[in-house]
């Protein structure tokens, strides 16, 4: 077997293996009922199945300049799907739509709570002295 | 390879498909956004497709841009989400559009009366 052929058929596995990463995803995102669960189905083609489909191209093409330019794509996939999926979910978050009964860790809600509770009793502590008006922030 | 291209072909405009019912169907803001998100990246591998089928490196420039700029829909969005309320995220339906019609042109004529 030739080393082009060979090159084409791990192409070709790579390729279907991004679309059908890309399939599921658009399954996840119909059938999960909450936000969250779909960013989780969403993530999957967005650096996986975009980085196997890319993978497959470059081998198919196999030329130079061509091929660092999707090593370049693949890196910017990697820097940008993290900060639309932290401000989709801290938005999410924000508006009402996570509910905390469903997760399992859910630390957010207990150091805001936290943070609340130490910046009641901060006040308090400021009143009773009388010298800090604004008491401690807690932060 | 063409087999493979067909199934690949297949299986990315059925993402696109589910992506596009989910960005419909809503109900907020934000699970638009997910759905869209998934159409750019089945975007990105129909073009990857594309040029691995012909054996072509000219649209190549597009998955950088792509890649570059997909993710700012889901930020502005994210950034002006707000609270919405429940029933917000669908399209009315005929009779609910003529009822809002007619409380409006009510609320217009008392307005003229009182005037």
């Amino acid at each position: 077997m030739s080393v082009d052929r060979f090159a084409d058929i791990v192409s070709a596995v790579c390729l279907l293996a991004g679309a059908s990463l890309s399939f599921i995803a658009g399954l996840g995102v119909n059938r999960f009922r909450s936000l969250l669960a779909r960013m989780h189905a969403a993530t999957k083609p967005q650096v996986l199945g975009v980085t196997l489909m890319l993978m497959g191209l470059a081998l198919r093409i196999r030329s130079g300049s061509a091929v660092w330019m999707l090593v370049l794509v693949v890196l910017f996939q990697m820097l940008t799907s993290p900060v639309a999926a932290h401000m989709v979910g801290r938005a999410g978050y924000r508006t009402g739509k996570v509910r905390s009964d469903e997760l399992v860790v859910d630390e957010l809600t207990r150091d805001l709570e936290a943070a609340r509770q130490g910046e009641e009793q901060g006040e308090e502590q400021g009143e009773e002295q009388g010298s800090r008006p604004g008491g401690p922030s807690a932060t | 390879m063409s087999v493979v291209v067909v199934i690949c072909a297949v299986l990315l405009t059925g993402a696109a498909a589910l992506a596009g019912f989910r960005m419909e169907r809503g109900p907020s803001m934000l699970d638009r956004t997910v759905g869209l998100d998934v159409l750019t990246s089945t975007i990105v591998g129909a073009v990857a497709l594309e040029a691995a089928w012909s054996r072509r490196t000219d649209t190549v420039p597009i998955l950088v841009v792509l890649s570059m700029v997909g993710f700012v829909s889901a930020v502005t969005i994210a950034r002006f989400a707000a609270h919405e309320p429940e029933g917000a995220g669908r399209v009315l339906t005929r009779d609910e559009v003529a009822q809002l019609e007619a409380q409006r042109l009510r609320a217009e004529r008392d307005a003229e009366d009182a005037s």
